[in-house]
């Protein structure tokens, strides 16, 4: 018999050709291959999340082949001999087995917590990103709510996640939620029945939650992050402006092999912080907390980050509590479940808000430079405000503690803070965006600074400055050039002038010149003064 | 770009199967159809094998045998390294398995470090450097094919013949709606009326065949005067099977034994129903926050006043622990306490309010 020779050469041809017949994916496969993506660093934060959404993936389902939803009440046996004998639930058990008996377990949970944060931070600041540059305009607002009910998805993920290994920090949050969730008016102690399948804590709380920590919240998520990524590819990516660039094109690098092989090596190294972080710095060390108690709680009980600024707006709200006709209306409710509910719905709904303002119904694919949109960025800066002292409220205790300050004073602080700064950070803000506006117009006028003091004749001083263009006017000046929407470049390093000083700093890369030759030092052209700008 | 596109569709279209192009021809021609332009493409190194670009491949290639390594590692780590916990109350000095996390991390993110560096590495400093412009497309449809669409749709409502039935339609309505309800009617299963349990704590005399109910701590001793030192404090709870387990989430005492001067003021406070709950110096209140039900047990002696570790509310132990700092709004409820004969503290009866957070019915 004769054996058929391989040839390893013509199989990718070969394969792709039984493939086309099948599927008939030549063109769209090169369309997908040769597509144009733009490059910018501020384009990657969403992949952070992204990836680190897919670490999330992979760690939570090596978790859920150890941890046990149960409420069921057993004597620890394990390994950590300070809570030997203790009765604990089968959750807090199999959490403390996941960390000290099973091999892998502890660095596999830190990856999953750190991971979390890490996905909620990227997300967050990806989301800054989108705002601050006006990528959520039209035709995008599609993408921007989806992105906004991703966060709160995230949100809820992160709550759920840390409420079910029903250690003593768990128990505590758990008890807020059922706090917050009897707070909502006329259902508020049925939704709490529902939701706990009776009084708190009851026995199924760590199942439900579990149920939908790992399939109906991540499932729904990975539905819609696969609508956000597949709808940034058919509506093309936004791009900054700048030479060549225009609302009705896409400039930069193909897909393949350029982005691809960044985004490859991206996700390597997102996944790579993550382990490390997961093996060095310890989260969650909750076998220090002890089994959930409904009478015990320490002092410094914080939640995960993403959730401290509701903590925080739940500590500076004041105690105004409405009853009449025999009801009552929790104060809680008001920075709880309204503050919640308007931290995310006010978001959501901005791409809408901000257009019936503005009535702008044109398409933008060029992005806008923060600066040129002052009041959108003041508006966006004063939510970062508002997030930023809630957040920090939420921690007010341990703050209050480390620097030595009245608990009280902090509380006040934070009360008074959350009134006056928002403001003041619109108004700051909105200055500085005209500020730095007045300053790019400045130098695409009169060039730029070079930092060259002249004296005139008659005693006065001037700067030179480096115009930015070799064409003039009709009077001999520098002619005054357009703002594109773009970096300014403001030094003269960022038009050649200098070469950025950072080669050479460890060991100097000039060779130094011959010494005994005079020659060099008296040469005439190679002290030249700056020529341009003088007129 | 209409430029552009005038120019493109008067190139002649390549013929790309005559085998006369060389492949980067084939491949701009591709981008041609595609509506991408090349602005600007060259290699990264236009002199192959200079020393730059030796070393750049070096430290690649390096990067690639470290990721080896570390993914190696973290295997062996994994399956060599002595892994099972000993706790060591002086830090476990000398146990290696202390450093198998810490060791699974870093090599583990050595491998994965690796290889991404390596990667972008190669994907920044070796491929061609390229510029393309990409046609966009945007803004919608032309308008033959909106057109088209809609009369298509709306042709499709026409075959229904929906608008011409309207007794079908009311029918269909009929129809539908409840199978929405019956969708959602499972979860009414989820229901459970709260009943008492919002009003009522494992204090309740029911628990104990209609008896008052006795007071222990955590590990059931029964709770006796002495026990507690002047200014000193303890938790307890509900002398009843379970009392003391998250069963009974809602009955947790804080039992003060006041100094003589503060147990006056206590007395002379005490609102009309706390009257005579307090027994001699001793006083118990409800442990579970009155904002949203953390357990209020940071006791400050010299202020008398409790504070929760939550939001900070702070009550004041000795005027009824009403509210005097921080979101909560109401007092924490007193447990009328008394010694039987045996010399144990019990509750003389539950609770007067219900305990822990407000809700809308509570009134
Ligand atoms: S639960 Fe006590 S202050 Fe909020």
């Amino acid at each position: 018999m004769k054996r058929r020779k391989f040839d390893a050469a013509a199989l990718p041809g070969k394969v792709g050709g039984a493939l086309d017949d099948r599927f008939k994916l030549a063109s769209p496969a090169r369309k997908l291959m040769t597509k144009v993506f733009p490059d910018h660093w501020s384009f990657l934060l969403g992949e952070i999340a992204l990836f680190s959404f897919i670490v999330l993936l992979l760690t939570g389902t090596f978790l859920a082949l150890f941890f046990e939803p149960s409420m069921v009440e057993v004597h620890y046996e394990g390994s950590y001999l300070p809570l030997r004998g203790i009765e604990m639930s089968k959750a807090y058990e199999s959490t403390l087995n996941i960390s000290f008996d099973i091999r892998g377990g502890l660095v596999i949970r830190q990856m999953h917590h750190w991971g979390a944060l890490l996905f909620v931070a990227a997300i967050l600041v990806h989301m800054g990103r989108t705002f601050f540059s006006g990528a959520f305009r039209k035709p995008r607002e599609t993408n921007w709510v989806i992105g906004a009910i991703l966060f709160i998805l995230a949100f809820f993920e992160g709550l759920l996640g840390y409420s079910i290994p029903d250690d003593g920090l768990s128990g505590t949050g758990l008890r807020i939620i059922h706090g917050i969730t009897e707070s909502i008016p006329l259902i508020g102690s049925w939704a709490a029945h529902a939701l706990f399948g009776g009084e708190f804590p009851g026995e199924v709380i760590i199942t439900r939650f579990y149920i939908l920590h790992v399939l109906l919240v991540p499932g729904i998520m990975l539905a819609l992050i696969a609508v956000h990524v597949g709808l940034v590819f058919a509506q093309k990516h936004s791009q900054w402006p700048g030479p060549g660039r225009t609302e009705n094109n896409v400039v930069g690098y193909r897909m393949f092999p350029n982005y691809a092989a960044k985004q490859g090596g991206f996700f390597m190294l997102v996944f790579a912080v993550i382990a490390f972080m997961g093996g060095l710095f310890q989260i969650n060390p909750l076998w220090l907390f002890g089994p959930y108690e409904a009478s015990v709680v320490s002092s410094g009980s914080q939640p995960d980050f993403y959730v401290m600024f509701l903590d925080g707006l739940v500590r500076l709200f004041p105690n105004w509590e409405l009853s009449g006709f025999g009801f009552i209306l929790p104060a809680v409710f008001w920075p709880a479940v309204i503050g919640m509910g308007v931290a995310f719905t006010v978001p959501l709904l901005y791409p809408f808000i901000e257009r019936r303002f503005t009535k702008d119904r044109a398409h933008h694919n060029l992005l806008e430079r923060p600066r040129d949109n002052p009041t959108r960025t003041a508006v966006g800066a004063m939510f970062a405000s508002i997030w930023l002292i809630t957040t920090v409220t939420g921690a007010n205790d341990i703050i209050a503690d480390k620097f030595n300050i009245s608990l009280n004073a902090m509380t006040w602080g934070g009360r008074i803070g959350i009134v006056v700064i928002p403001v003041l950070t619109f108004y700051i803000t909105k200055r500085i965006c005209l500020g730095l506006q007045q300053h790019d117009r400045e130098v695409l006028a009169h060039g730029i600074e070079t930092g060259i003091m002249r004296r005139d004749p008659d005693g006065r001083f001037y700067e030179i400055h480096q115009p930015l263009t070799d064409e003039v006017d009709e009077h001999g000046h520098p002619k005054v050039l357009e703002y594109n929407g773009w970096t300014v470049p403001k030094k003269m390093n960022r038009v050649g002038a200098l070469k950025p000083g950072l080669r050479g700093f460890f060991k100097p890369i000039e060779i130094p010149g011959d010494s005994t030759d005079q020659s060099s030092l008296d040469s005439k052209d190679t002290r030249e003064e700056i020529e341009a700008g003088k007129k | 770009m209409s430029a552009a596109q005038h120019d493109s569709s008067a190139n002649e279209p390549v013929d790309v199967t005559d085998g006369k192009l060389s492949r980067f021809e084939i491949v701009k021609e591709g981008l041609r159809r595609d509506g991408i332009e090349i602005l600007h493409y060259e290699p990264a190194f236009p002199v192959p094998g200079t020393k730059v670009e030796k070393r750049i491949e070096r430290f690649i290639a390096f990067c690639f045998v470290v990721a080896g390594l570390g993914a190696l590692g973290f295997v062996a780590v994994f399956a060599f390294w002595p892994w099972e916990y000993e706790y060591a109350e002086f830090g476990g000095a000398g146990s290696m398995s202390k450093w198998y996390t810490p060791m699974l991390g870093l090599t583990l993110a050595l491998g994965l470090g690796g290889l991404g560096i390596g990667i972008l590495t190669w994907a920044k400093k070796l491929l061609p450097v390229e510029e393309l412009v990409q046609e966009r497309h945007d803004g919608g449809s032309n308008e033959e094919d909106r057109v088209i669409t809609g009369a298509v749709v709306g042709n499709m409502v026409e075959e229904t013949g929906i608008k011409r039935r309207p007794m079908l339609k009311r029918a269909l309505l009929f129809g539908a709606a409840p199978l929405g309800l019956a969708a959602i009617a499972p979860l009414g299963t989820l229901i459970v009326p709260p009943g008492d349990d919002l009003v009522t704590t494992g204090f309740n005399p029911r628990n104990n065949d209609g008896q008052p109910v006795g007071l222990m701590l955590k590990d059931g001793t029964r709770v006796r005067p002495d026990m507690i030192s002047v200014g000193g404090q303890i938790t307890a709870f509900p002398a009843i099977p379970d009392g003391s387990t998250n069963k009974h989430a809602d009955s947790p005492v804080l039992l003060i034994h006041l100094r003589d001067e503060d147990a006056k003021k206590a007395r002379e406070n005490a609102y009309e129903m706390y009257e005579g709950a307090q027994w001699n110096n001793y006083i118990a209140y409800s442990k579970i926050c009155t904002h949203v039900g953390c357990p209020a047990s940071l006791y400050e002696q010299q202020t008398n006043r409790l504070l929760c570790p939550c939001h900070q509310s702070q009550f004041l132990i000795t005027d009824n622990a009403k509210p005097v700092f921080g979101p909560a709004t109401r007092h924490l409820p007193q447990l009328p306490i008394d010694v039987d004969e045996d010399g144990f503290f019990y509750a003389v009866s539950d609770f007067l309010v219900p305990i822990g957070p407000a809700f809308w019915e509570r009134g």
